[in-house]
């Protein structure tokens, strides 16, 4: 399960609608081991396309060792599909290489709502998982000591 | 002294979980030859017919090898070698 601020859900769909008809894409980085999405980094579509994106090579290389040095890792990658549904394309699937990341799929397709889903990439195989968007991490439900989710 | 590479998540299964290793050599390609030598199944990941896959980003440095000769690009000892994943994907 993703469990994500509602803030970062904002941020993440008003970048999908500012790019579009463009994919969007970026990373929210969060503290390593914790799975905590925090930082919110909109990045650019070196590729500015409506049907691929790519991060830039040299804002790739000095996102990774920005989160090297605050010891964070990306927890989040989205990125927007503009025509079609926010669903893994074979190309997104084949080009997954975080296997700890929740892939964050949102479509733009509707000018009204904008889907919102989120995925495990990981050696080719896809999985849908459940996403809760809470106010803040504070009081939501974290800690191992927590009851199990029914 | 050698060169230090450091190695992104989904190719750590080849290093027994270390974030980066040594190597030496003077092109991209050696140091690759070298790490295989230790970590063996990493150039698969990396190269395809003599070059590096389109979706994998080597660094030395703050360079991109892919415009400072590929796989021939120069290193020197101190020199730091980043191997990154592409971030990249689409609709098709």
């Amino acid at each position: 399960m993703l469990q994500i601020r509602r803030d970062l859900v904002d941020s993440i769909v008003a970048h999908a609608r500012k790019d579009h008809p463009d994919e969007a894409c970026g990373v929210i980085a969060g503290p390593e081991g914790t799975d905590r999405p925090e930082r919110f980094i909109p990045m650019l579509n070196a590729a500015r396309s409506s049907t691929f994106y790519e991060f830039d090579s040299l804002d790739l290389l000095k996102l990774y060792r920005e989160m090297d040095a605050r010891d964070e890792v990306p927890v989040v990658i989205y990125h927007s599909h503009t025509a079609t549904e926010a669903y893994p394309s074979r190309t997104d699937i084949k080009l997954a290489q975080e296997p700890d990341a929740h892939y964050v799929l949102v479509s733009t397709r509707n000018p009204e709502t904008a889907e919102f889903r989120s995925y495990r990439i990981v050696d080719g195989v896809v999985t849908e998982e459940d996403v809760e968007i809470v106010e803040s991490y504070m009081f939501a439900n974290t800690g191992s000591d927590d009851k199990p989710d029914s | 002294m050698a060169v230090t590479v450091s190695i992104p998540t989904i190719l750590r299964t080849h290093t027994g979980g270390e974030k980066s290793v040594e190597a030496t050599g003077k092109t991209v390609s050696e140091i690759i030859d070298d790490v295989e030598s230790r970590h063996s199944g990493l150039k698969a990941r990396l190269v395809k017919e003599d070059k590096l896959h389109r979706f994998v980003n080597v660094y030395v440095n703050d360079e991109d090898v892919r415009f400072a000769g590929g796989l021939d690009a120069e290193v020197a000892d101190g020199d730091t070698v980043t191997i990154l994943p592409a971030v990249a994907g689409g609709m098709r």
